[in-house]
């Protein structure tokens, strides 16, 4: 059995800033577990630019952004370990690994933090009718694909979602010469940033369908075609407006799932809307001294979050090696109120507050000239007025820790106020 | 009738994406006038992307003796628009040895745009 004050599990973003703040906070022996072959997670295959804006303060690629907390984590002299898959995590902060060189491991934890990140939701999770004929790829595996391996998954492509993954790919695959017939997006807005839209399709000329789908994927081999077809309000195809294209392959680019499999077998709490962790200020589970931060927790669209997180999952797990993490205190539960689909953190211990709460939530649809306001057991803490805000936009709020520490209410309640429905 | 030159643009420097209208305008400074937008970026932005619509570029470079065959670059800055395909064609054509250094030129002014295509990661030689 081996010791180690903090373990950190995945070496992507989330995992690189979780270490170098636990470092910076005073733990002694940190080790990265990472099951690849090189640190960096899946900033690695993002090859394109739009990284950094919050925490730097300019526009990065992916592998520009992991590499400077890859130097940062070498500088410091943090010990980690590639090709090293975890496979469980239990209550007690022990954890059993595996590699080619090592064997099998067992540590020993005093603090643990979870930074596993996300898989990709596949064809089974949206069930299309069909064969199941090669040149369907999730659009993160087409990403890895080309990106990385230099192998260029298709010539002629249909994209189905248009989430940023899709437009990034949708983008990437043209550039590299293959024609991108079309996106099509069950919804009636797109997923995506409205800048990937314009970037990614609008340049390339290639046509977005809003409120369509995939009805039918043709060959039995290889993808031969694909049809499209228009759904009605309640997401049912509608016969005569089916579109046919001769294609050889169908990226699927239908949304992250947290990769909660350890979490699950630590008995870890989790949250049925976010899919991960439910989790208190410091970023730490129902279990205590197990801390989750990034993907893992819920999905982010933007890395810059991922990492202000990671750093406060880092510390906090550096704070409760040291016994300074005040675990008996009052909790203020936070919640999701109208127009707002989740929150993150779920709880909130006023006395282990720095100076501010940082709150993240996702709203439920678009809304344009709302308020997001945050109450304490009905009081006011925050409002702001938003020009427009959607789902596919991750919000924060920062409250003031004084005002809750004097407070010291039972509920927070997040909700949109006032403002307009938009349906694009 | 006369009409004045009229294009549509949707802002992207923020996330709200404010639809532009932007109008060719003779006494404006700039020659546009730009309307639709929320605030003073989205004009800039709305009469450059009429006048010279620019985007930074990435891609990948083959690379041997690496721990992958692919090494991501970018153009160091935007280039105009209309030079992505012809960018393409020619990194398409670079072949890099590792190691190499993130930030390290990979092809020096492109089209003679002042901009160079640099790598976007370091990559380590692997026997
Ligand atoms: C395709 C795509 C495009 C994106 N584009 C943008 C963008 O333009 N701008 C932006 O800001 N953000 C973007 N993001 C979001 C950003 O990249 C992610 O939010 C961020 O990478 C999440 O970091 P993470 O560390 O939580 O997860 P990941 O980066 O997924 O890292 C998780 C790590 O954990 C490892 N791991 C998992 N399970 C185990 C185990 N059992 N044992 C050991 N190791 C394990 C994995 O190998 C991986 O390295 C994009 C994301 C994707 C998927
Ligand atoms: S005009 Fe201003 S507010 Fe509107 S999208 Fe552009 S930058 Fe954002």
């Amino acid at each position: 059995m081996q010791h180690y004050e903090v373990v950190i599990v995945g070496g992507g973003p989330a995992g690189l800033a979780a270490a170098i703040e636990a470092r910076k906070n005073g733990a002694q022996s940190v080790v990265v577990l990472e099951r690849d072959r090189e640190l960096g997670g899946i900033l690695q295959q993002c090859i394109h630019h739009g990284f950094g804006l919050v925490v730097f303060n300019e526009e990065l690629t992916g592998p520009e952004y992991a590499e400077r907390f890859i130097d940062e984590l070498m500088e410091l002299g943090i010990e980690y370990r590639l090709e090293t898959m975890v496979l469980e995590v239990n209550a007690d902060k022990t954890i059993r690994a595996i590699s080619p060189s090592d064997g099998m491991i067992e540590i020993q934890a005093k603090a643990i933090v979870l930074n596993m990140g996300c898989r990709e939701r596949t064809r089974g999770a949206i069930a299309i009718p069909g064969f199941r004929p090669a040149g369907v790829f999730s659009a993160g595996t087409a990403q890895r694909f080309v990106n990385m391996e230099g192998y260029m998954v298709g010539k002629r492509v249909v994209i189905l979602g248009s989430g940023d993954i899709g437009l990034i790919m949708a983008r990437r695959m043209a550039l590299e010469g293959a024609k991108v017939l079309a996106v099509a997006e069950i919804m009636p807005y797109s997923g995506g940033l409205t800048r990937n839209i314009v970037q990614c399709l609008h340049d390339y000329d290639i046509p977005l369908y809003l409120s369509h789908t995939i009805t039918e994927v043709r060959g039995k081999e290889r993808v031969e075609g694909v049809t499209i077809a228009e759904v009605d309000e309640n997401r049912k195809p509608m016969t005569g407006t089916e579109k046919h294209y001769d294609c050889d392959t169908l990226l699927l680019s239908v949304g992250l799932i947290p990769e909660n499999e350890l979490s699950r077998g630590a008995g870890i709490q989790l949250d049925p809307v976010t899919g991960g962790p439910i989790v208190n200020e410091a970023m730490e589970t129902s279990v205590p001294g197990i801390f989750a931060s990034g993907n893992v927790v819920h999905v982010h669209d933007l890395v810059d979050w991922v990492t202000e997180e990671s750093r406060r999952a880092g510390a906090y797990a550096a704070r409760y090696v040291q016994n300074k993490l005040v675990e008996d205190a009052s909790v203020i539960a936070s919640r999701p109120g109208d127009g707002i689909g989740y929150v993150v953190p779920h709880k909130v211990r006023p006395e282990n507050l720095n100076d501010k709460l940082a709150i993240f939530m996702r709203v439920k649809e678009v809304f344009h000239d709302a308020k997001l306001v945050v109450k304490a057991d009905g009081e006011v803490v925050y409002s702001r007025k938003k020009r427009h805000m959607a789902p596919g936009e991750m919000e924060i709020v920062q409250i003031d820790a004084q005002k809750l520490k004097d407070l010291k209410p039972a509920e927070l309640l997040v909700s949109v106020e006032g403002g307009e429905t938009v349906h694009v | 009738m006369y009409k004045p030159e009229e294009h549509n643009v949707i802002c992207t420097v923020c996330p709200i994406g404010c639809r532009l209208t932007v109008i060719r305008e003779e006494h404006e400074p700039d020659g546009y006038k730009v309307i639709g937008g929320v605030c003073k970026r989205g004009e800039k932005f709305g009469v450059k992307e009429v006048t010279n619509p620019t985007r930074t570029v990435t891609s990948t470079v083959a690379i041997e003796g690496g721990l992958l065959p692919r090494l991501p670059v970018r153009t160091e800055k935007d280039i105009p628009k209309h030079l992505n395909y012809e960018l393409m064609k020619l990194i398409n054509q670079v072949k890099l040895q590792a190691p190499v250094k993130i930030g390290e030129v990979v092809v020096a002014n492109v089209f003679d745009t002042g901009v160079n295509v640099i790598a976007t990661r370091s990559m380590r030689a692997v026997k």
